[in-house]
């Protein structure tokens, strides 16, 4: 689950990392108090769940409350895109006005889990501001690197082998020791996925604080922490996808024409590729679960029906523990309810594969069946040309 | 031969009590695995379908010498099941259960490398030898007796792949079903190891997918290692990256652990890599010389 920059601060903060004074709005003219109280100079930051706002025009530079609600007005509602959004881009819905900052040096922190090692890697740079990927890129050996078992902890000597090798100093260097703890505590203890400080701000004078911040966190451990689960902003998720986990479905948006419905998630993800490899294009990922039911069988249809853009669907089940009859009966309820126009391709495999079989045949609907992979690919592509 | 499974394994399923344990614990048993003893907190001394149940794996293995556990538990009590089968000495663990956090499964990874247990999984179908023993929730009719070991992240695409390969004649010696989260107990490597070890084992058929690096450590191994005809498979060519497809581990993040870049580290170690699933089965027959 993702989470916005204000909320990643606000978490952040509760661990001991130094963060600017700022506020999130919703209305612009709530930003002129706030300017007035950071003492006039503010930032206004777009807060999207998609990278690159920068760029974008998403962050602006107000010198007085006037400018700051007129930036908020500009950047409130405005459509952002950037390279994560995609050329429709995302809605602005909230700002955060935040205390702008004097900016001697940008460092970069980030921590994610090294699934080579089994441990998280706390990684450092001096290219702040860059991502990460970039860095990597073009100058590997900057990037400096700590694993950490999350159960004991980052050891402080990690945190100073860091401070020194940035070439930090004095209090700068302690207050950075302490934040670089911080976050890894912050890491660890809110099952996050991912924790980044781009860029680490030196001030001036001599202070350390997250200038930005994004975390990410592990869903399957979100039951732990419903102060992070209840931070879910729904508006920043697909509409489809929003429905779908509704039901538990594992349902991810895509941009083709052709809507599937698998159970298992890599069987699901070799059907979209042998779609694509026949030369269709999926419309959608859609595991429907390894003990689904035939009242998933028919959400997860509805769901997938509902995209405009699907032309045909292909449904491939492997029957291991889930039954074929039981999602044949699934698929012939939810296609007579919804009224099904488009051509539909069924691929039935395993368990009880001939009464699943004999339901669709008999069933009245215009179901094509195939008998492999390869030949319901093949059937579902020719079907939207 | 066959890896780690077979007909001297001893079970005690963790969670026997439970709908998912009872149901997988039958199939298992009609499949001719002996499961021993059944572990649930609170229900010792009951009895499931015939099988006595304890309310410790210690207790477990001291009465009835079990020497393999499975489990089907909810994911936040998985991590202090598996931590108990090793407490216990449990040689070779399977877990079944979806949905464990990293973080545990981190825990995990380092108590397991302090002892002697062999974790397969989390969120795995489990580990089958055809005709021997089975411990999962994998559908045993597809399966044949035979000497292609299968390795996968998948469940449903594994029993695709199976499927093919019995229905061209070629049964199985082991096929494992490694899982799809992002810090498994056994990884590709392991079972490669052990498949070289296994005489009777005489070709691999490796399924990935997108995400981490498994692949590639995968195909290092091989090419140094490992001279046996594999073919395999990577499923993810057409995600998108940052998105979790379905499993936790199977995201491309920052640019890495794309299908391509995996299937590339595979040919260049000699491996048959096959465009879509649809061509495991052949792909083996030919590697095999047997089309």
């Amino acid at each position: 689950m993702k989470v916005h920059e204000y909320q990643a601060k606000e978490i952040l903060a509760r661990y001991g990392v130094a963060i600017p004074k700022s506020k999130m709005i919703t209305v612009p003219e709530d930003a002129r108090a706030i300017a007035e109280e950071l003492g006039g100079v503010v930032v206004i930051k777009a807060q999207v769940h998609a990278g690159g706002r920068g760029k974008a025009g998403g962050v602006k530079l107000a010198k007085n409350p006037d400018e700051a609600v007129q930036l908020a007005r500009q950047i409130l509602g405005m459509k952002l895109v950037s390279k994560q959004t995609g050329p429709e881009g995302t809605l602005v819905r909230k700002v955060l006005v935040e205390q702008g900052a004097n900016i001697a040096r940008e460092l970069y922190l980030g921590i994610v889990l090294d699934r080579a090692v089994g441990l998280p890697v706390l990684m450092a740079s001096k290219f702040g501001g860059m991502e990460i990927e970039e860095v990597a890129a073009e100058h590997p050996e900057a990037i400096l690197k700590e694993h950490f078992d999350p159960a004991v902890g980052l050891q402080a000597f990690q945190a100073r082998k860091l401070g020194f090798a940035l070439e930090l100093e004095g209090d700068t260097f302690k207050k950075f020791v302490k934040l670089v703890i911080a976050l890894t505590r912050a890491y660890a203890e809110t099952d996050a996925s991912l924790a980044e400080i781009n860029p680490l701000l030196i001030t001036g004078s001599g202070d350390v604080m997250a200038l930005d911040a994004k975390m990410n966190f592990d869903d399957n451990a979100l039951g732990r922490h419903p102060d992070i689960a209840a931070m879910r902003d729904l508006d920043e998720e697909d509409p489809y996808e929003v429905e779908a986990s509704k039901f538990d479905l594992n349902y991810i948006k895509l941009d083709g024409t052709i809507g599937c419905m698998v159970n298992g998630a890599g069987l699901a993800m070799g059907t979209m590729d042998i779609i694509k490899h026949h030369g269709g294009s999926p419309a959608n990922f859609l595991d429907v679960g390894g003990g689904a039911s035939q009242e998933r069988v028919e959400n997860a249809f509805r769901i997938l029906l509902s995209d405009p853009a699907v032309k045909a669907v292909l449904i491939n089940i492997f029957g291991g523990i889930v039954r074929c009859d039981m999602i044949a009966a699934g698929v012939v309820a939810a296609a007579k309810n919804l009224n099904v126009s488009v051509p539909i391709v069924v691929r039935l495999q395993g368990t009880n594969v001939e009464e699943g079989r004999r339901i669709l045949a008999e069933s009245g609907l215009k179901l094509e069946a195939a008998d492999t992979m390869a030949d319901a690919a093949a059937k579902v592509v020719a079907a939207v040309r | 031969m066959a890896i780690w499974a077979d007909e001297n394994t001893r079970v005690v399923v963790q969670g026997l009590t439970g709908k998912e344990g009872q149901f997988h614990a039958a199939k298992c048993r009609e499949y001719g695995t002996k499961i021993v003893a059944g572990m649930t907190p609170g229900k010792g001394g009951a009895t499931v379908d015939g099988v006595p149940v304890f309310n410790t794996v210690a207790q477990a293995r001291q009465q009835t010498g079990c020497n393999a556990s499975l489990i089907f538990v909810p994911p936040m009590m998985a991590a202090d099941a598996v931590l108990e089968a090793i407490d216990a000495g449990i040689e070779l663990i399977v877990c079944i259960s979806e949905g464990i956090p990293a973080r545990d499964e981190v825990a995990l990874k380092r108590a397991l490398d302090r002892s002697k247990s062999r974790l397969i999984g989390p969120n795995c179908p489990g580990i089958i030898s055809p005709g021997k023993a089975k411990l999962g929730i994998m559908p045993a009719h597809i399966h044949k007796d035979g000497f292609v070991g299968v390795v996968s992240r998948s469940g449903t695409l594994t029993y695709e792949a199976v499927d093919q390969l019995t229905k061209l004649g070629l049964g199985q010696s082991t096929c494992i079903g490694i899982g799809g989260d992002p810090v498994p107990g056994t990884n590709f490597v392991d079972v490669f190891k052990a498949f070289k070890d296994d005489p009777l084992t005489e070709a691999v058929v490796m399924i990935g997918e997108i995400g981490g690096t498994a692949e590639e450590e995968a195909a290092a191994y091989v090419k140094a290692h490992y001279h046996k005809p594999v073919v395999a498979f990577i499923a993810g060519q057409t995600a998108p990256p940052g998105r979790r497809m379905g499993h936790a581990g199977a995201i491309i993040s920052g640019g890495k652990g794309t299908a391509k870049e995996k299937m590339e580290a595979l040919a260049a170690a000699g491996i048959h890599v096959v465009a879509t699933p649809a061509e495991i089965g052949v792909t083996m027959q030919r590697a095999l010389g047997r089309a």
